[in-house]
């Protein structure tokens, strides 16, 4: 077991584990962040995308040894921003979410995204979202929400 | 349950190494699939481990002279956003995996875990690279192609640690790389070629041509690269089919759960022919 001390969801913590666990598997057990989801397990699904200093990546694959000093954000720090109710709402009201299970992880990636391509099209659209899997929409609405969030939200990413 | 290490320095990365036989992970992407356990347990390495995704002297891309420098830390998206990387490997990188496999990957992780179906490992075999390891007191250099010598296998020895990727800049005209897979994003390569040209006043002053994944390593030969310098149109043409069957006989892979041998074979054959047509368009 060791100290671990990094930057969550805006807080700095420490917590006491093995540096072997995954931080997946942290952000639910420790801190009850049930947003970040467990798919495939090795990072294919997108399910338990998270950012760490600012990037998308797939909690599954990440060791705690690799979170020291770190900053991590979790669906729960962005979904009370402006850009998370933006990507958020704009998912409802597209009708993106049926099951609900792929949705965090949608949302990161969109919100990855629109940070970086504030305007984007169809094609990369499909390239933020190719590390994401959803069984229930076919994609098209999810697209089709981020399309609404781009428009809708020009200026706050 | 075995040792980790978070070493803060390279330096220290280099002594655990060496004292433990401690197995780096920076991104993750392949070790920590190949050794998951069930849903809130530990991964089951069979070695102690080190994180050294944090070591700020492992990230970054420069060039001195006419190498171009990646460090071994630096993530695959560091790799294809820089101008400063050939753009034949920036799109083979940009063709891997999906953006958050980028942002966490590297291009060392993927030479050490020496998978023959490595995409970015057969455009570095194109380019020349070389792999940089260093120990506690001594550095060495060698060719990517003699570091790797079998499917999984390198020279890394167990007191060593990857520190950077070298590659001489080429100045090419023309550059070829396809990768061939069941889904764009996600997918391991059932196999991907890489060609590079170099000509002056239309003779052939380089060529370079690799193959993944369709022998126990990357398929290249700097002997077959060479028997062409020096071509010009009407010879390379009158020698094609002969090259042709002598990259024909390189070209022996198997079957497993992503292709089979006869489809690898058929479309290598076909990218290799496909690379030589465009060789001839540009000579004439």
């Amino acid at each position: 077991m060791q100290d671990i001390t990094f930057t969550l969801n805006g807080k700095r913590i420490t917590v006491t584990v093995n540096p072997l666990s995954r931080l997946l598997d942290v952000l639910r057990e420790e801190f009850g962040l049930t947003a970040v989801k467990e798919g495939c397990g090795e990072g294919e699904c997108g399910a338990c995308s998270v950012f760490k200093n600012g990037k998308l990546v797939n909690s599954c694959i990440v060791p705690m040894g690799t979170v020291q000093g770190v900053d991590i954000i979790t669906l729960e720090g962005i979904r009370e921003t402006e850009e998370g109710k933006c990507i958020i709402d704009s998912f409802a009201e597209s009708g993106a979410v049926q099951c609900g299970f792929c949705t965090p992880g949608m949302v990161m990636a969109s919100a990855a995204l629109l940070r970086t391509i504030p305007k984007p099209d169809k094609n990369q659209i499909r390239e933020a979202l190719s590390g994401n899997l959803c069984r229930c929409t076919g994609y098209t609405m999810i697209i089709t929400g981020i399309q609404l969030a781009a428009k809708r939200g020009e200026g706050i990413w | 349950m075995v040792k980790s290490y978070i070493p803060k320095t390279l330096i220290a990365a280099v002594k655990i190494r060496k004292e433990t036989g401690a197995v780096p992970i920076a991104g993750g992407t392949d070790l920590m699939v190949r050794y998951r356990n069930i849903a809130g347990t530990l991964p089951t390495f069979p070695w102690p481990v080190m994180y050294i995704s944090n070591l700020e002297e492992l990230k970054g891309i420069c060039k001195e002279q006419n190498t171009v420098i990646i460090r071994a830390g630096t993530e695959l998206s560091a790799v294809c956003e820089s101008s400063l990387v050939h753009p034949v490997l920036r799109d083979a990188v940009r063709q891997m995996a999906a953006p958050a496999l980028r942002n966490l990957g590297t291009l060392a992780g993927n030479i050490c875990n020496a998978s023959p179906a490595g995409d970015a490992v057969c455009v570095l075999y194109a380019l020349n690279a070389e792999v940089e390891l260093a120990t506690e007191k001594s550095m060495r250099r060698m060719l990517l192609s003699e570091f790797i010598t079998g499917p999984g296998k390198t020279e890394l020895k167990s007191d060593e640690l990857m520190t950077a990727i070298r590659i001489p800049v080429l100045n090419d005209n023309v550059s070829f790389y396809k990768k061939v897979g069941t889904r764009k994003a996600n997918a391991l390569s059932k196999l991907s070629c890489a060609g590079l040209l170099c000509k002056e006043n239309g003779i052939i002053t380089d060529m370079r041509l690799a193959v993944g994944a369709v022998a126990p390593v990357v398929v290249q030969s700097a002997e077959l690269e060479k028997s062409i310098q020096g071509m010009n149109f009407r010879e390379f043409s009158k020698y094609e089919d002969h090259l042709f069957q002598a990259y024909a006989e390189l070209i022996v892979p198997i079957d497993d759960q992503r292709s089979t041998a006869e489809y690898r074979k058929t479309v290598a054959c076909g990218l290799i022919k496909e690379f030589f047509k465009i060789i001839k368009e540009e000579l004439a």
